[in-house]
C-alpha cells in the first residue's frame, strides 16, 4: 500500500511517542484528521485553537514530553499564534501542525489562506512549509528534535491539503542532520573551573534559579549545590518547584513580586549564581541597582540569554544539569554562619503578609495549599491571581506550578491545567484563575467535562481585571478605567452547570476549605467562585523601573 | 559602529526571510545585505552591514547563529577583510562636458557600460569609501539613476 502525507504524519506521530494530540479540524486538514481516527494516537478536540494549543503547552510542561496540537489553514491556525507565542516565551517544547491551502493556491488569497511561516517567524524555535510529501518525514522528525532539544521551544509545520494527500514510500529517519542546529549542552571546563572558585571565595552568595532547572532536570544537583555550600537559593515564577520552598534555604520568588527577603538577598550579595534564568526586567528591576556588588556567574544553554540585560563575570554556556554535575566536585562545603543569620533576620522581618480579615485571595491560596498538602499541580492564569499562586503555595517539586511568565497569557490557566491532567491522570489539578482571566478561554470547561478530567478551577473572584486595577490604584489615582469586570460577570456556578461541571460559590472565609475538600472529592470538573475582596493587592511590590530593594507595602 | 558581518546559511526557501525577521523583530538595523551562491550551491552566503556597540553586535551575532539555517556566522571585523561594492550609475551627459565624465570614470576604474546622447552609464566597484567619493565627484552633472549592490566581503587569506 502506497503512503499518503497523512499516514506519514500519524506515523511520526507514534514514532515520537506521542499520547494526546490537541487540536480542531477544519477542511484541508481533514485528510489527517481521518487518520488519526484509526491510529493510536489519541484526539483531544478542545473548543478553540488557543485552548489546544494551551493545552498542548500544558502537558508539555507538566510531563517534560513534546505537546501537540493541531488546527486548520486560516483562522484555526491563526488561533494558534498566542499559545505559540507563549510558549515560545516560556522554552516550552511543542509541535503545532497546521493545514495549509493547497499548494498551487498558496499566495492566491485563497480562501481560509494565512501565511503561517510568515506569522509566526519570530515566535516559534523554527517552522518550515512543506511543499513536497517527500520532505515530510525528515521535516517531522527535525520538527520534535529542534522542539526538544538545546532551549525548547515550538515548532510550526505548516502543511497545504496535497501534502497531506500526495504519496510517498519514504520511511520516518532515524536521525537528523542539521548541520546549522548544534546545542551546546557541555558547559566549558575552564569557566565552570572559574565558576567553583567565585563559590569558593564567596562570602554572600545567592542561587538564583529559573525554569531552565526545570526543563533540564537539574533540580537535585541545585539541592546539592546550595545544601554543600550553604547558599540560599531563590527562583523565578518560571523556577518555582526547582529548590523546595520548605527548606531553610529558600528564599521563594525574588523581583517586582517577590519577597522582601530574596530581594534583599540578591541586592546585598556578593555572588548571583543564575542557573537556567535570563534576567528578565519582572526580575532586576532597575539594572544598574541590581546586585550591585555581586560577580554573576551565569549558566545557561542558550547563549543569546547571556550578558543580553546584565554584564555577566563568569559565563558558562551549557546545559544546566551538565554543568552543574561538573561544578559540584570543585565546590568546597560552606556554611555562612553570618550571611544566613543576616537573612533569617529578614525572613522575620519582612514575611509574606496579609491582613487576616474577610474571604482574602491568599487565604484561598493557602488553604489550596493546605488541602492538597502542597501535592497539586497548580496552573494560573495571568495577573494578580497568578502572583498569589506564587507567593501563598509552598511549591516542592519541578512541574508543578504551570504559568505563562514571559508572555503573560490571559485565559492560560484552564486549557493548561487540562494538558498537566491529561499528562498526571492521578493528580490533583488546581487552575488558580481570575474572573478576567478565565472567561477569556472559559469554552475549555467543554473540553474537560467531555473527556471527564477532574480539573478544579479556583476563581478569585474580585470583580476587577485585578492586576491593572492595582497599577491603576497606585499610579493612576484610582482612575479605573477598563478594568471594572463585576458589573457584567456571568454567575459562575451557572456557568459551570450549563457545562455539565459542578459549581461551588463560596462567600465566607469559613467556607473556604470545605468547598475545595468538596471539588477535589468531585470526579468532575468544579469552578469553585471565590467571592473576595475586591481591592485586595499584591504585595510586596517594587514599581516596574525601580531597583529590586524599593519595595512598597505589604511589609510587616 | 559599522560592522560587516558574513554569515553562511542552508540554500532554502524562508532563510532570509528568517535573517531578515530577526533583525525587524529585535531593532536592529541592516545598513545593507547582499546575498548570493557560495562555491556549493547548497550554501548561500549574506554579507551585512550592520552597526551598534559591542554589546548589540555581540547579540547580532548569538542571535544569527542561534537560528536553525544558519552555517557559519563571522563578525569580519575581528579580521582583516576584503569588502566590495558594485555600483551602477546613470549620469546626464551636458554638451562638452562628456570628456570630463570619462577622465573621472577612468581616474575611479570605472566601466562605461551604456552610452546614450544625453548620458551615460558608469560601473564602478571598490570599497565603499571609493564608490561614496565617486558619487560625490558625479554629483553636479546630475545623477539621474544610482543603484548599488551593497557590500560583499570576505576575509584574507587561508579560509
Amino acid at each position: 500500500m502506497r503512503k499518503i502525507g497523512a499516514d506519514i504524519f500519524v506515523d511520526a506521530l507514534v514514532k515520537e511517542g506521542v499520547e494526546y494530540i490537541f487540536g480542531i479540524p477544519g477542511a484541508v486538514i481533514i485528510p489527517l484528521f481521518d487518520k488519526l481516527l484509526d491510529s493510536p494516537v489519541k484526539l483531544v478536540l478542545t473548543r478553540h485553537e488557543q485552548g489546544a494549543g494551551h493545552a498542548a503547552d500544558g502537558y508539555a510542561r507538566a510531563s517534560g514530553k513534546v505537546g501537540v496540537c493541531i488546527a486548520t489553514s486560516g483562522p484555526g491556525a491563526t488561533n494558534l499564534v498566542t499559545a505559540i507565542a507563549t510558549a515560545n516565551f516560556d522554552s516550552v517544547p511543542i509541535v503545532a501542525i497546521t493545514g495549509q491551502v493547497r499548494t498551487p493556491l498558496i499566495g492566491n488569497d485563497a480562501f481560509q489562506e494565512a501565511d503561517m511561516t510568515g506569522i509566526t517567524r519570530t515566535i516559534t524555535k523554527h517552522n518550515f512549509l512543506v511543499k513536497d510529501v517527500c520532505d515530510l518525514p525528515r521535516v517531522l522528525k527535525e520538527a520534535f528534535h529542534i522542539a526538544r532539544t538545546g532551549r525548547p521551544g515550538p515548532v510550526l509545520v505548516d502543511l497545504p491539503m496535497d501534502v497531506s494527500l500526495g504519496q510517498c514510500d519514504l520511511d520516518y529517519p532515524d536521525t537528523v542532520n542539521l548541520p546549522g542546529y548544534k546545542p551546546n549542552y557541555k558547559g566549558n571546563d575552564r569557566q565552570i573551573k572559574l565558576a567553583a572558585e567565585a563559590i569558593n571565595a564567596s562570602k554572600r552568595p545567592v542561587l538564583y534559579v529559573g525554569g531552565g532547572v526545570i526543563i533540564s532536570e537539574s533540580a537535585p544537583e541545585v539541592f546539592e549545590l546550595a545544601t554543600k555550600a550553604s547558599i540560599p537559593v531563590t527562583t523565578t515564577l518560571l523556577g518555582l518547584g526547582a529548590f523546595p520552598e520548605t527548606h531553610p534555604l529558600a528564599l521563594k520568588m525574588l523581583g517586582m513580586h517577590g519577597t522582601a527577603y530574596a530581594n534583599y538577598a540578591v541586592t546585598e550579595s556578593d555572588l548571583v549564581i543564575a542557573v537556567g534564568a535570563r534576567f528578565d526586567d519582572r526580575v532586576t528591576g532597575r539594572l544598574d541597582a541590581f546586585a550591585p556588588e555581586a560577580k554573576v556567574i551565569h549558566i545557561d544553554i542558550d547563549p543569546t540569554s547571556i550578558s543580553k540585560n546584565i554584564r555577566v563575570d563568569i559565563p558558562v554556556v551549557g546545559d544546566a544539569k551538565g554543568s552543574l554535575q561538573a561544578l559540584l566536585p570543585l565546590v568546597r562545603q560552606a556554611t555562612h554562619p553570618e550571611w544566613l543569620e543576616k537573612i533569617d533576620n529578614w525572613k522575620k522581618q519582612h514575611p509574606l503578609v496579609y491582613k487576616p480579615c474577610g474571604l482574602k485571595p491568599q487565604y484561598v491560596v493557602e488553604q489550596i495549599y493546605e488541602a492538597t498538602k502542597g501535592e497539586a499541580v497548580i496552573t494560573t492564569e495571568v495577573g494578580q491571581n497568578q502572583m498569589w499562586a506564587a507567593q501563598w503555595f509552598k511549591y516542592s517539586r519541578p512541574r508543578q506550578f504551570i504559568s505563562s511568565g514571559g508572555l503573560g497569557t490571559m485565559g492560560f490557566g484552564l486549557p493548561a491545567a487540562i494538558g498537566a491532567q491529561f499528562a498526571r491522570p492521578d493528580a490533583v489539578v488546581f487552575d488558580i484563575a481570575g474572573d478576567g482571566s478565565i472567561q477569556m478561554n472559559i469554552q475549555e470547561l467543554a473540553t474537560a467535562v467531555k473527556y471527564k478530567l477532574p480539573v478544579n478551577i479556583a476563581i478569585l473572584n474580585n470583580g476587577f481585571l485585578g492586576m491593572v486595577r492595582q497599577w491603576q490604584e497606585l499610579f493612576y489615582r484610582k482612575r479605573y478605567s477598563g478594568t471594572i469586570l463585576g458589573d457584567a460577570n456571568p454567575d459562575f456556578v451557572k456557568v459551570a452547570e450549563a457545562y455539565g461541571a459542578d459549581g461551588i460559590r463560596v462567600t465566607t472565609r469559613d467556607e473556604v476549605r470545605p468547598a475545595i475538600e468538596r471539588a477535589i472529592a468531585s470526579p468532575r470538573p468544579v469552578i469553585l467562585d471565590f467571592a473576595v475582596e475586591s481591592e485586595e493587592n499584591v504585595f510586596p511590590m517594587v514599581p516596574a523601573g525601580e531597583a529590586i530593594n524599593k519595595m512598597m507595602g505589604g511589609m510587616a | 559602529m559599522k560592522h560587516v558581518i558574513s554569515v553562511t546559511v542552508e540554500n532554502k526557501p524562508g532563510v532570509l526571510a528568517h535573517i531578515s525577521s530577526l533583525f525587524a523583530a529585535r531593532g536592529y538595523g541592516i545598513d545593507s545585505l547582499a546575498v548570493g551562491e557560495t562555491e556549493d550551491p547548497a550554501t548561500s552566503r549574506m554579507t551585512i552591514v550592520t552597526h551598534g556597540d559591542d554589546q548589540i553586535i555581540e547579540q547580532i551575532t548569538k542571535q544569527l547563529r542561534k537560528l536553525i539555517s544558519t552555517l557559519k556566522v563571522q563578525d569580519l571585523g575581528e579580521t582583516e577583510y576584503i569588502e566590495r561594492d558594485l555600483v551602477l550609475v546613470k549620469v546626464n551627459v551636458a554638451s562638452g562636458k562628456r570628456g570630463e565624465i570619462l577622465e573621472i570614470a577612468q581616474i575611479f576604474r570605472g566601466n562605461i557600460v551604456d552610452v546614450g546622447l544625453k548620458d551615460l552609464v558608469v560601473e564602478l566597484s571598490g570599497h565603499e569609501s571609493k564608490i561614496l567619493a565617486f558619487i560625490e565627484l558625479l554629483k553636479p552633472y546630475g545623477i539621474k539613476e544610482l543603484v548599488r549592490t551593497g557590500s560583499i566581503a570576505m576575509a584574507r587569506g587561508a579560509k
